[in-house]
């Protein structure tokens, strides 16, 4: 079920005003940020946030395509390295 | 013979199911558009009068979407997903399912025909 529009989209508090400070002084800086399930807003275009993904800090430059999904969309939390005993994907693993 | 949207429709079937032959018109829609045309759903595709396709074809052309040019949109919010790099555009791209379904079993219409991985079962201890 997806969430209530009356609540509007669920950014966090903190994040957003990071980044309407940086808007206001129109900087550019990476953010850092653990809040995954934030909604990208059209505030966010142009920065690049660094998004938690539970072992690192991926950083994500945010694009106007990107508005409307979560921040944590673009910060993969699982690595796929192949099957054990395939050929194939051995020689991947070694990239 | 009705052709609509390029497609030969099915003569000898009730046009209301004739309709769903076309890529986008399921059955709900297709009554739908047979009301507005004031058609009835039942008659057969062959006993359509020319009036009436033409009826049923206007009303397709300017109020829905179907075949390529809804292809086409279906395969460029793919294209989206898939550039700006979220999850469900790498699931996509891998072929895997994109709505956090299992993957140990099943999931065999995103994933295609088996292929077996040699040596999975009988060989503990070989290596």
């Amino acid at each position: 079920m997806p969430r209530s529009v009356k609540k509007g989209p669920f950014i966090s508090y903190k994040l957003l005003q990071k980044i309407q400070q940086l808007n206001d002084k129109s900087q550019k800086k990476i953010v850092k940020t653990w809040s995954r399930s934030s909604t990208i807003s059209p505030d966010f275009v142009g920065h690049t946030i660094a998004v938690h993904n539970g072992n690192k800090m991926i950083p994500v430059y945010i694009s106007e395509n990107m508005v409307g999904h979560k921040l944590g969309e673009f910060s993969p939390t699982r690595i796929f390295r192949g099957h054990p005993g395939t050929k194939a994907e051995k020689a991947s693993k070694v990239k | 013979m009705a052709r609509i949207a390029g497609i030969d429709l099915p003569k000898q079937k009730k046009a209301y199911i004739g309709l769903t032959y076309i890529y986008g018109i399921g059955e709900v829609t297709s009554l739908k558009i047979l009301e507005r045309a004031s058609v009835d759903p039942n008659k057969k595709v062959a006993d359509l009068t020319d009036a009436e396709v033409a009826e049923i074809r206007s009303i397709m052309t300017t109020e829905y979407k179907v075949e390529g040019s809804l292809r086409s949109e279906v395969q460029q919010n793919i294209k989206r997903l898939m550039d700006i790099g979220c999850y469900r555009g790498l699931r996509h791209r891998r072929g895997l399912p994109v709505r956090g379904q299992r993957t140990r079993t099943n999931s065999r219409t995103r994933k295609g025909k088996r292929r077996t991985v040699a040596g999975k079962k009988k060989t503990p201890g070989k290596k």
